[in-house]
């Protein structure tokens, strides 16, 4: 990675990591065993032909690589900035055996910049079939889909109901990880192949769900966008946010421009975050960017947090401090927030995931204050249920995700799922993995129709 | 882009405005709202659909802070970014027998297309609405058809009944003359109002108007307690049983900004004293 220094960058949005400069790209690529049986392909949720187009960096054939990626993954630009790769290819890659693993991320990342910079391809769509497909969400799961299938010919149309497209790309992953113009800049191709965005229309609502039903296909990606609170006393003071809202806010209203935009965000002089993944790191860290000291309130053991190990040590040097093996119990003040009263945890026996469940301390000692005036919660999301709780005879989950099988087919026969809102929420990869399955079973019903 | 058909002052400080918007107008209820957003540095507002007539809706709102001052500011033929709706789930309307529905200030505009529909149901529905007096009454005439009776009230008596609704639907629960309400205004008249019916149990209905941002459920801005548990006004609501509704916290939840709002809007009155943009 080639990181910012961290007291420059906590001072602004722009991206932490300035990406890998086309020399090192080559040399990095050199490092490939080119295995025969590579295990970074395995790695792969969408199995990227990963040996290949690091061959063709090494040989500095760009396009040629930017072309084999782009076989399996729509969105590199992306996925080389947000997939958990040391848990997937990078994690599999022979050579971190023997010290560092290949890497494959920043390799992807470059790539997909280059082309950017030097022209994309615009992949070639089949003639029209006639077909009316309706894709719901424009998050990567609803992207990819509408991609592949606007590729195969199809009449597609994006519902999003808010006023900007990509879904947590936009208002949840911040700039600094993610930047906007990217994230855009892959919408646009997708509407360069023919697809239709509808902004503003929330469907179960704008377009009802009869009207939804009568198109020829339909592809639900909603995403897990429901914020859960701990439900602790105090919840609901001023000053306490839900991870989705404050990043919201401030991603794609742009409150830490208020005023200049008109949405405003309080900006905490001492902030806790309590939670330990991805989007608690971009809470605490969008937290700093706007001014404050940090805490960040982890049930388990600093090694125990689920967010990327990378993004982890980013936070904790632009200045985050983790309080870990602990749980808020009450949120204090009134009307505003004044403190945080926590208990110490315990950590006993290992759960099926090999991390320890933890279990409160007993006591007046093992409770503790930080005195804080906001808090975020970022302790998880669930599914959206708006608009498959109005589906009748559409069938779901224990936990509100929608049933769908191994080809995102849903229990009504021309509707299919894909990403958070049928896995719960996940990574960025596996939404678009699931939405190209989902697409190729919808193309596969097309065409039988025939 | 999304297009003011017509726009029009109704009252001091309120305005009245129809905009085209066919991916709202054709489905939307009574109870349900729209949010708009004027232009890319905008915040997203939400307001009541308060008419729909073919691809438009109308909204009415009373000019409080920079947004809806903006709003006031644009007139017929001009556009605004985004509107996206209908939100939220629409009101309980169902033959209840006899409907109260009552107004107070800017309420008062969610209750045309709410009394149509209770009296396309069966209903026999009493209008009544309140304000500080009448310079601030709104759409009187329109109510006065949409209802099968309207009662007019003001706090300083000048124009009709010298009072507030509570007292008129005290008036009514004694008679045991209503068996629905529905109670849209300020928090704090829909607090007191709401009281009137408690003890009697007559279900009433009340519009919450938290502080949202998305109003499609993904952030819980809009969060409010009722019954002891947590619901997003939202999608949940916006319309709740007036008698569970923990109303303080409602209050105090709607003043989280107040130092920003008042930036914000002395912000915009010096850039168009400035720029000479105000009509
Ligand atoms: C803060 C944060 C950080 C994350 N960081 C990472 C990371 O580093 N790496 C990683 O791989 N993953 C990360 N994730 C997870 C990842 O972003 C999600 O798994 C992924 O975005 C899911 O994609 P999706 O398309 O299923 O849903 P979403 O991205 O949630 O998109 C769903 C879209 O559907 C729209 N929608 C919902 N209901 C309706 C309706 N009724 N009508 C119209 N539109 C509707 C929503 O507005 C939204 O735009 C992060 C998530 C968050 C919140
Ligand atoms: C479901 C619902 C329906 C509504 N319908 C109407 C209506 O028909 N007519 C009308 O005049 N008003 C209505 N409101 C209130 C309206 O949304 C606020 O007056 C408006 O947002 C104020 O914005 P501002 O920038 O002009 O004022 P500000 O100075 O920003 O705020 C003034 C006050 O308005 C409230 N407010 C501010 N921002 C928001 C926001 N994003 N969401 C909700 N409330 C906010 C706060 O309590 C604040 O103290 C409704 C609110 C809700 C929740
Ligand atoms: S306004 Fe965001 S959840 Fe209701």
């Amino acid at each position: 990675m080639n990181l910012r220094p961290a007291d420059d960058r906590v001072h602004d949005f722009e991206e932490v990591d300035t990406g890998l400069p086309e020399q090192t790209a080559v040399l990095e690529a050199l490092r490939c065993m080119e295995c025969p049986r590579p295990m970074c392909v395995q790695g792969c949720p969408v199995s990227i032909d990963i040996p290949a187009f690091i061959s063709a960096i090494a040989q500095e054939q760009f396009r040629d690589a930017a072309r084999i990626l782009k076989q399996d993954n729509m969105l590199p630009a992306i996925c080389g900035r947000v997939c958990p790769q040391e848990n997937q290819c990078q994690g599999s890659c022979i050579m971190s055996k023997k010290g560092k693993p290949v890497r494959i991320g920043a390799l992807e990342r470059f790539i997909a910049d280059w082309e950017r910079e030097n022209g994309v391809e615009s992949p070639g769509v089949a003639p029209s079939t006639g077909k009316q497909v309706a894709v719901v969400g424009s998050g990567p799961a609803g992207i990819t889909a509408a991609s592949e299938l606007a590729r195969a010919g199809h009449s597609v149309t994006i519902f999003e109901s808010l006023h900007k497209a990509g879904g947590v790309l936009t208002y949840g992953i911040p700039a600094f990880r993610l930047p906007k113009d990217i994230v855009e800049f892959e919408i646009d191709q997708v509407l360069a192949m023919g697809a239709v965005l509808r902004l503003n229309h929330i469907v179960g609502r704008s377009v009802p769900v009869d009207e939804l039903l009568r198109y020829d296909a339909v592809l639900i990606g909603t995403g897990a966008g429901l914020p859960y609170f701990m439900g602790i006393e105090g919840e609901n003071l001023n000053g306490v946010y839900s991870a989705n809202e404050f990043l919201t806010r401030v991603n794609l209203m742009h409150a830490d421009q208020f005023p200049e935009y008109d949405t405003p965000v309080i900006r905490g002089s001492r902030v806790a975050v309590v939670g330990g993944g991805n989007v608690a790191m971009d809470s605490a860290r969008v937290a700093r960017r706007l001014g404050a000291k940090v805490y960040l309130i982890y049930r388990r053991r600093e090694e125990d947090l689920p967010a990327r190990a990378d993004e982890v040590q980013n936070a904790i040097d632009e200045g985050v401090e983790m309080v870990c093996c602990s749980n808020p119990v009450r949120i204090l003040g009134g009307p505003e927030v004044r403190g945080v009263e926590c208990v110490r945890m315990d950590m006993c026996e290992l759960d099926a995931s090999g991390r320890p469940i933890p279990r409160p301390l007993e006591g007046e000692e093992s409770h503790f204050t930080l005195d804080v005036d906001m808090v975020i919660e970022a302790i998880g999301q669930g599914p959206n249920p708006l608009l498959s709780g109005l589906i009748p005879d559409l069938e779901r989950g224990p936990k509100g995700t929608i049933v769908v099988d191994d080809g995102g087919r849903t229990s009504i026969p021309h509707v299919f799922a894909a990403g958070d809102i049928a896995t719960g929420a996940a990574t960025v990869i596996w939404a678009m993995g699931s939405a190209k399955k989902a697409a190729r079973s919808i193309n596969q019903m097309l065409a039988g129709e025939e | 882009m999304y297009k003011i058909q017509h726009a029009d002052k109704i009252a001091e400080n309120i305005y009245e405005f129809w905009i085209n918007a066919p991916h709202v107008a054709p489905n939307a209820q009574a109870g349900q709202f729209v949010v708009i957003r004027i232009d890319g540095k905008g915040e997203r507002i939400p307001l009541t659909i308060s008419a729909v007539d073919g691809e438009n809706v109308r909204i009415v709102f009373m000019a409080v802070g920079k947004t809806t001052t903006q709003l006031a500011d644009l007139g017929t033929g001009d556009q605004i970014q985004d509107i996206a709706g209908p939100l939220g789930v629409p009101s309980e309307v169902k033959d209840w027998g006899r409907c109260a529905v009552i107004g107070g200030g800017v309420g008062i505009a969610c209750l045309p297309i709410l009394a149509r529909a209770l009296k396309d149901a069966g209903n026999t529905v009493t209008g009544i609405i309140g304000a500080r007096n009448e310079s601030l009454l709104i759409l009187e005439d329109e109510l006065r058809d949409a209802c099968d009776e309207l009662v007019v009230c003001t706090d300083d008596g000048s124009t009709g009944f010298h009072g507030f609704p509570a007292d008129i639907l005290k008036k009514l629960v004694a008679e045991e003359v209503v068996d629905a309400v529905w109670i849209i205004g300020p928090a704090i008249m829909m607090k007191i109002t709401s009281m009137a019916t408690r003890e009697a149990g007559i279900p009433t209905f009340v519009s919450l108007n938290p502080i949202m941002v998305d109003g499609t459920g993904m952030c819980g801005s809009c969060r409010v307690t009722v019954g002891g548990e947590t619901r997003f006004a939202c999608v949940d609501g916006p319309e709740f049983d007036a008698h569970l509704v923990d109303w303080d916290e409602l209050m105090t939840r709607q003043r989280i900004y107040p130092e920003q709002e008042k930036k914000s809007l002395e912000r915009y009155h010096e850039h168009t004293c400035r720029c000479g943009e105000r009509k």
